[in-house]
Formats: structure tokens, C-alpha cells, sequence
């Protein structure tokens, strides 16, 4: 079966989702990125699905247990690229992901993770990089 | 109501809620749905699909363009022959899950609909029916 | 009354349908609802030619009358391009809809003339009667229809105008809502909001609801899904406007706003986004104060 592709640059891990995932590719990405975060003692990663034209329960469900299973292996996930008409079906479904932290595009993410990871086991303000 | 025309597929696999998600997006660009109407109107089908598959057992996907004589819709119709749903009401309540999920497939799809219909029956499968019109 | 027997009608518009077509073109001619200064002669001859031909092809599967059946479609789609040009061209919805009345009259004269059995022959008329005011309504309510749509369309223009996205600074948007926010208005903020947060990089929106004369619960979810919709982007929003009434009803209603930083001014406002973003402003020390009017 494919998997989608994850990338290792510095401390942090690159993944961008391309694709429409099926239910189980997603489970997959989810089982890969948290045995590669383990394996590679990453301080953080970014998840760019600035592609991604539908985010329905199941993959935000996906984001929000990556950025709870990373935190527990001391890694800081962040989630780029969100298109508006996705925020605002995703919101209108219901969801917000509150555990996720999130990133108008991979510069900036690379921004927030480079700013939190820094700090080793310190605590970023919530959504905003304090200076 | 005039039927413009259908796309029948079954809800079996995995597999088959991204092709439901990809003749819905098709469909929708066809009538012209603006990006945001596309995209409620996938995610709705994605989640009612995925509904059909893990509650009902397996089912199908029915897509319709129709047209009531004023303007033109999507009519979307997720059916089984599954177990049925003994509480609709509850099952309508936002975080009501009985598959570990988020229980926000049924409410969620109503949300992001124009129109809204759902009709089970224990033993007798469920069909849930949502539209959303071109304005 | 619910008569089963099918119709014969198409084929006698098919027999008689030169003549009919020039009966009913005439008979729209020297009556006033045919509106000779709106349309010309040779567009009136199409028009009806048009929809007799079409009318003919859907009585022609000879079933019974089924106003819902398919075989209708494309006679309805054909009044409907037809009631839409001629609202254009400021026909009133009833001589739009005499257009298709007024063959009522010669439809009945060729069912006189060719039939003789008196119990068919009201079959018949009864059955084109039907048909006919089926049709002729059909265009009164596409033309209800149509006025209904413009004015959805001028309050969504409303809307948009009423929702703009100021810039304050570099990264920090504002906007003013003013007026309710229902949840049309809401779909509207979001989608300029998230536009401009995508085209100007801002990480801080301020929503401002001074202008907002209630809050109630349903006001609370919407500003809520907006904030929520922003920070999926990466933006943080600020509510400025609070007043103090405002404040009390938003803790007597049990609204949750702890995710959200709130202040009574924009001002206020401005303040906390440019600290976040790492500005500040500075008093300008030394010199008196430039004079109002001087650059």
C-alpha cells in the first residue's frame, strides 16, 4: 500500500499530504510519523496539507491524535497550509482541533517549531510565538 | 423534481469513500457550487459514507442533480441495510458515538446541509438524504 | 377528476399544427398582452412555434398527464429561458403567462372541428386545459421566483459591503462588524476574513463589535466559529467592543470566551496585536510636538 512520504530536516519532521486519503492511509501516517518521531528523538513536526481540499472528522480526528501522541514523545506539532474554504466547513462540522497547534504556511511553521523547540521541554504560548 | 442525473456506487470499502468524495466534487463543480459549498458537500458525503460503511455494514451512495423547477441541487442519498438506528434523536446529538469515532457524522452532515433527512428503523437499515442547492 | 384514458392531443397538433400556430399567432397579435413594442413579430412567430413543437413532443408519449414526469423538462426549461427574456424585456408575469393561456382557444377549435364524440371531446378539453394552466402558472412563479432571487442577490452584495477588512498594520487585521450577525452574515465574515489572512500573512485579526446591538447566544457561536476558523489558519483573533452590558450578558448566558483574549477598545486591541507581533509604539522624545496642519 503507498504511504505518504515523511522527510527528516534537522530536528523536525516534514510531511505534506498530497493526496485524498482513504481511512487507512491515514492510519498509517499515524502509526509511521509516531514510530519516526520515537526512532528519531525529532523535536518536532510539521504537517503541511495546504493541499488538502477536504478535511472531514477522521482526518482531523488523525491531527489531533498526532499532536497529542508527538507531545507525549516531547515534540511539538504544528499543522500549515489549512485552505479557508476547509477551516470553514471543518469549523461548521464542528471541529476546531484545540489540541493543535497550526500555522498559515511552512515558513511560518518552521517559525513556531524553531521557536518552541529551542526550549527544550518549554512551554509555547499557545498558537502565538512569544518573543 | 427533475432528475438530471445519477451516479450509483457502493459503500463497501475504504477505497469507495474517496471515490463518493470525488463524483460529489465533480458533480458540484459541474453546477457550479461555489468553493465553499463544494467543500461542505464533500465533507458531508465523507462523513455520511463513512457512516454507512462502519454502522451500516455496507451500503450505497446515490448522487443526483436536480431541479425544482427554479434552481438546481445536489441530492445526496447514503443508504444500508444495516442495523438501524434505535435512538435517531440521540444518534442527532453532537458527540454521540456508539464506534469510538467523534459522533459528529450525522449532526455535522446536517450542518453543512440545505436540507436534511433520515429515516431508520431497527432491523430495517438506514437512509439519510441531504441536499444543497445552487442559489 | 381523475380520468386514465391517454390523449390524442399530439397528434392532432401535429395534423392541424400550421394552422393552430397561425390562429394563436394572431389571436396574440390583436389582443394587448402581446406587447408588440417589447418584442418583434418574428421573435413572437419563433416563440410560439417553439413551444407548440415542444408541446406537441411531450403529449406525443400519449400517457396520461404527469406535470412531475421528465417528459415535461425540457418544456419547462424552454418557458423558462422564455419567462427570463421576457422579464428582461419588462413583460409583466401576466402576459407572460397569457402567452401560453391563449392557445387555449385554438387548440379547442381544432379539437371541435375534428372530433365528434361529445364524451371525448371533453376528454380532451379538459386534459389540454390542464396542461395549459399548468404552464401559464409555471411561468408566474418562475417569475416570483426571479424577483425573489434579485433581491437575495442585492442583500448578499449588502453583505459583502457591510464586511470589510481593514489593515491596521503589518499583520493585524480589523474588522468592524456592524449591525446583527446572523449566521449568512457570519459565512460572509469568515470567508473575506480567511481571504485576507491568506493574500496579507496577518497572524492577528480584532473583531471588533461595537457595532453589534446584541449578543446573545446564537451572536456568541458565531463569533466563536470565526475565531475558530482563523486560528485553524494560524491567526489569533481579538474581540474588542465588549461593553459593558455586553459583558454581563455573555457571563449570564454561560458563553465560554476563555480561549479568546477580549478588550472593551480597539484600541486596546491594537495594543496587545502589536506587542504580539513584536511592536510597540514610541513617543517621540525631544522638540515640541509638530502643530496640526504642518507635515
Amino acid at each position: 500500500m503507498e504511504r505518504i512520504p515523511i522527510l527528516k530536516m534537522g530536528e523536525c519532521l516534514l510531511v505534506s499530504i498530497q493526496v485524498d486519503m482513504h481511512d487507512r492511509l491515514a492510519l498509517q501516517l499515524q502509526d509511521d510519523l509516531t514510530a519516526r518521531i520515537a526512532e528519531t528523538a525529532a523535536r518536532g513536526v510539521l504537517i503541511d496539507i495546504s493541499s488538502l481540499e477536504m478535511v472531514d472528522s477522521f482526518i482531523g480526528r488523525m491531527l489531533g491524535n498526532i499532536a497529542a501522541m508527538s507531545r507525549v514523545l516531547d515534540a511539538q506539532t504544528v499543522v500549515v497550509g489549512m485552505r479557508p474554504a476547509v477551516a470553514i466547513t471543518l469549523v461548521e462540522l464542528g471541529m476546531s482541533l484545540p489540541g493543535v497547534r497550526t500555522a498559515l504556511n511552512v515558513e511560518r511553521g518552521m517559525e513556531l517549531l524553531a521557536a518552541s523547540t529551542a526550549a527544550p521541554g518549554g512551554d509555547v504560548a499557545y498558537g502565538v510565538a512569544v518573543d | 423534481m427533475v432528475l438530471l442525473s445519477t451516479d450509483q456506487l457502493p459503500l463497501e470499502r475504504d477505497e469507495h469513500i474517496v471515490i463518493v468524495r470525488q463524483t460529489v466534487r465533480q458533480r458540484a463543480v459541474e453546477l457550479g457550487f461555489s468553493l465553499v459549498d463544494q467543500t461542505k458537500l464533500v465533507t458531508a458525503a465523507s462523513e455520511l459514507a463513512r457512516n454507512t460503511i462502519q454502522h451500516g455494514g455496507g451500503g450505497t451512495a446515490r448522487i443526483e442533480t436536480v431541479n425544482d423547477g427554479l434552481r438546481r441541487g445536489l441530492r445526496l442519498t447514503f443508504e444500508d441495510r444495516g442495523p438501524g438506528i434505535a435512538d435517531i434523536a440521540l444518534a442527532m446529538k453532537d458527540g454521540y458515538t456508539t464506534a469510538g469515532g467523534l459522533g459528529l457524522g450525522l449532526s455535522g452532515a446536517k450542518r453543512l446541509s440545505n436540507e436534511f433527512a433520515i429515516t431508520s428503523a431497527i432491523g430495517e437499515g438506514t437512509r439519510v438524504t441531504i441536499t444543497r442547492w445552487k442559489l | 377528476m381523475a380520468d386514465t384514458r391517454t390523449t390524442q392531443l399530439s397528434k392532432l397538433i401535429h395534423d392541424r399544427e400550421r394552422d393552430i400556430l397561425t390562429e394563436w399567432i394572431a389571436l396574440q397579435a390583436a389582443s394587448g398582452a402581446s406587447r408588440r413594442d417589447l418584442i418583434s413579430e418574428s421573435d413572437l412567430r419563433q416563440q410560439s412555434a417553439e413551444f407548440l413543437a415542444s408541446l406537441r413532443h411531450a403529449l406525443s408519449d400519449g400517457e396520461r398527464f404527469d406535470p412531475n414526469s421528465r417528459v415535461w423538462a425540457p418544456i419547462r426549461d424552454l418557458l423558462s429561458h422564455l419567462s427570463e427574456s421576457r422579464a428582461r424585456h419588462g413583460f409583466s408575469p401576466s402576459e407572460t403567462a397569457m402567452f401560453v393561456f391563449s392557445l387555449k382557444q385554438p387548440l379547442f377549435a381544432a379539437l371541435q372541428a375534428t372530433i365528434a364524440d361529445r364524451d371525448l371531446l371533453a376528454h380532451e378539453t379538459w386534459t389540454m386545459t390542464t396542461v395549459l394552466d399548468e404552464l401559464g402558472l409555471y411561468t408566474t412563479e418562475l417569475h416570483q421566483k426571479s424577483r425573489e432571487g434579485v433581491i437575495l442577490k442585492q442583500q448578499q452584495e449588502m453583505l459583502e459591503l457591510s464586511t470589510p477588512v481593514v489593515t491596521l498594520w503589518n499583520g493585524v487585521l480589523a474588522l468592524p462588524l456592524i449591525g446583527t450577525l446572523d449566521s449568512a452574515r457570519t459565512q460572509v465574515v469568515m470567508e473575506n476574513l480567511l481571504q485576507r489572512i491568506v493574500e496579507s500573512g496577518a497572524s492577528i485579526a480584532i473583531l471588533d463589535i461595537t457595532g453589534v446591538p446584541t449578543v446573545d447566544t446564537l451572536v456568541a457561536q458565531h463569533l466563536l466559529k470565526t475565531v475558530a476558523a482563523a486560528r485553524l489558519m494560524g491567526a489569533d483573533c481579538i474581540i474588542s467592543g465588549i461593553r459593558p452590558q455586553i459583558a454581563q450578558t455573555i457571563v449570564h448566558l454561560g458563553v465560554d470566551l476563555n480561549t479568546v483574549t477580549t478588550k472593551a477598545t480597539l484600541a486596546d486591541a491594537f495594543a496587545i496585536a502589536l506587542r504580539r507581533v513584536g511592536l510597540g509604539i514610541v513617543k517621540q522624545a525631544a522638540g515640541p510636538a509638530a502643530p496640526a496642519g504642518m507635515p
